[in-house]
């Protein structure tokens, strides 16, 4: 995607005729673009960070927001919790039995849930779900020149658009990814215990002994890391939908939606990986 | 609310565009307080690009637009925040925001910049749209409105401020004659009841003669014509009166060189439809 601000560049459409020819100018082009936009999306979350508490009027908005990400996504969180508890759950029950170890069934089910699974699916999930019409919403706004209006209105479009899709995000990751964790440790005590005959009261006890503190904080502190990206890569992605290079109009909101879901899903891999190495 | 004072608007040696490339240049004009400026030219001459650099949606490439004493290139944050809420804006197509209801639209910029209660803004809000004849469309949303409505609810949302200073961005286009006239009388109405300045960016000719005190021809990437609509009317030069006219440029050779489509070469045999089977 172009820098905001970018259109009608003559250095850029050099650029990009160059990068016909020559792979290192396509590399550098590809370069700079990304290092433009890293800076422009990193002070998209401070302004929309810092305008979070800009007015009352903010609250209400976030509240709306809570129940579009948070209470709307708990059908899809439930489900697939379930499923992934009860493949785990499955899956290590084979593999514990032929150490003899079925009795771990439990603590092996909530560690990889509460420090991996929980917090990388439900932003997943999410991203899916309210990420990608975040981007659709902001976008077609851009596009249909409402984002103009509110300008003109002396309304900050990031203060009233994304502003509160931060704040809601902020608080409904953790809570869902919370949420994914107990339904998938119940999927998993209903494949490992109620299917496959396991011992329900070691399976409880055994994920009360080996559960730390550090573990669930790592996995909240991995939630709100996930929700400060899918948000403000996807309310990024639709803010600038016009700057893009490669389509116009409602094209560019569904290149945007992608990018914006793309992008989300990697960003979330990278940093769990750089989070698990730092936390755990 | 009639203003007692409206500001006048200069636009002083500006070149507006985008990015380095200029789309109209050397523009020197004064559109006057209290009157109805109308920009006028073809497609694609720079009209709205111009409307935006008044609004400070876009900078200028190079010289300045002043609203009243105020130099927009040196408006701090506060006083472009100031200024915003004494603009009133019709974008082309209203531009209302698809998730709220007609009434929440027009009560926005009430409820962000106003101390009011919701009683009192409510009461405000039905007065507005009772003006553009829409009071009964209140909790409706903009895609249960035709397109003229659309445009009188925008219409009604740029006024709710009272405010001194409207910008209508083709406020006619895509309407019927009738709506049409109806929009421009509402134009004229407003103008002589509230004492505004309005600047009415357009290239339906019509409407022009209705509500134009003022005309600003744009084209060739300049400004053709800057002066009162009478003398517009009178004026001898070739493009203009073309344009007044609604004649096109004279060619020397015809237009269409190549026969009409054979209907045998399309994919798909439709001759027994049209009836030439």
């Amino acid at each position: 995607m172009a820098r905001p601000g970018a259109e009608g560049d003559s250095a850029a459409m050099m650029n990009s005729r160059r990068q016909h020819f020559s792979p290192i100018a396509h590399l550098g082009d590809a370069t700079l673009r990304f290092v433009g936009d890293t800076g422009a999306m990193f002070l998209f979350l401070l302004e929309s960070t810092g305008r979070i508490f800009s007015s009352l009027g903010q609250f209400r908005k976030t509240i709306q927001q809570i129940y579009f990400i948070g209470v709307k996504s708990l059908s899809v969180i439930t489900l697939i919790g379930l499923f992934t508890g009860m493949v785990i759950g499955l899956q290590m029950h084979y593999a514990l039995a032929k150490f003899g170890a079925e009795g771990f069934l439990g603590a092996a089910v909530a560690l990889s849930l509460v420090r991996e699974l929980g917090p990388v699916l439900t932003a997943i999930m999410i991203t899916g779900r309210a990420g990608s019409s975040m981007t659709a919403e902001i976008g077609v706004m851009r596009i249909s020149a409402q984002v103009d209006a509110l300008r003109v209105m002396d309304i900050n479009p990031i203060g009233y658009l994304v502003s509160p899709k931060l704040a809601a995000s902020i608080i409904c990751f953790p809570i869902l990814t919370a949420f994914f964790d107990l339904v998938g440790m119940a999927g998993g005590y209903l494949t490992g215990v109620l299917l496959l005959g396991g011992n329900g009261g070691t399976y409880t006890y055994r994920i009360q002994a080996y559960m730390k503190l550090s573990d669930v904080t790592g996995g909240f502190i991995k939630s709100l890391v996930f929700a400060v990206v899918v948000c403000t890569v996807c309310c990024f992605m639709g803010y600038y939908t016009h700057t893009r290079r490669d389509a116009v109009g409602p094209e560019a909101v569904s290149q945007a939606t992608t990018a914006g879901v793309v992008t989300s899903c990697i960003l979330i891999l990278l940093s769990d990986y750089i989070l698990t190495s730092l936390l755990f | 609310m009639v203003h007692d004072e409206t500001p006048d608007i200069r636009l002083e040696g500006l070149t507006i565009g985008y990015g380095k490339t200029a789309v109209v240049s050397g523009i020197d004009a004064t559109l006057p307080g209290g009157k109805i400026s109308v920009i006028l030219g073809g497609s694609g001459c720079g009209k709205s690009t111009l409307l935006k650099n008044i609004l400070m949606l876009n900078a200028p490439l190079a010289g300045r637009v002043m609203i009243g004493s105020h130099d927009l290139n040196k408006l701090d944050r506060r006083g472009k925040h100031c200024l915003r809420q004494r603009m009133g804006v019709l974008f082309q197509d209203g531009a209302l925001l698809g998730s709220l209801s007609l009434g929440d639209n027009v009560a926005l910029p009430m409820r962000e910049h106003t101390r009011l209660d919701e009683k009192t803004i409510r009461e405000r809000v039905l007065d507005k749209l009772a003006l553009v004849g829409l009071e009964e469309f209140y909790d409706y949303y903009p895609n249960e409105l035709s397109g003229g409505m659309r445009k009188r609810a925008g219409l009604a949302r740029g006024m709710v401020m009272d405010p001194p200073l409207l910008f209508c961005d083709e406020p006619t286009s895509g309407l019927d004659p009738v709506t049409a006239v109806e929009l421009d009388q509402l134009l004229l109405e407003l103008k002589k009841s509230f004492n505004m300045t309005m600047v009415v960016v357009s290239h339906d000719l019509d409407s022009m003669r209705t509500i134009a005190d003022h005309v600003i021809v744009l084209g060739a990437g300049k400004v053709l014509y800057n002066g009162t609509r009478e003398e517009l009317e009178t004026t001898t030069d070739d493009y203009l009166r073309r344009f007044l006219d609604r004649r096109a440029e004279e060619r020397t050779s015809p237009r269409l060189t190549m026969p009409a489509l054979d209907y045998k070469v399309m994919k798909r045999d439709c001759s027994k439809y049209l009836g030439e089977g």
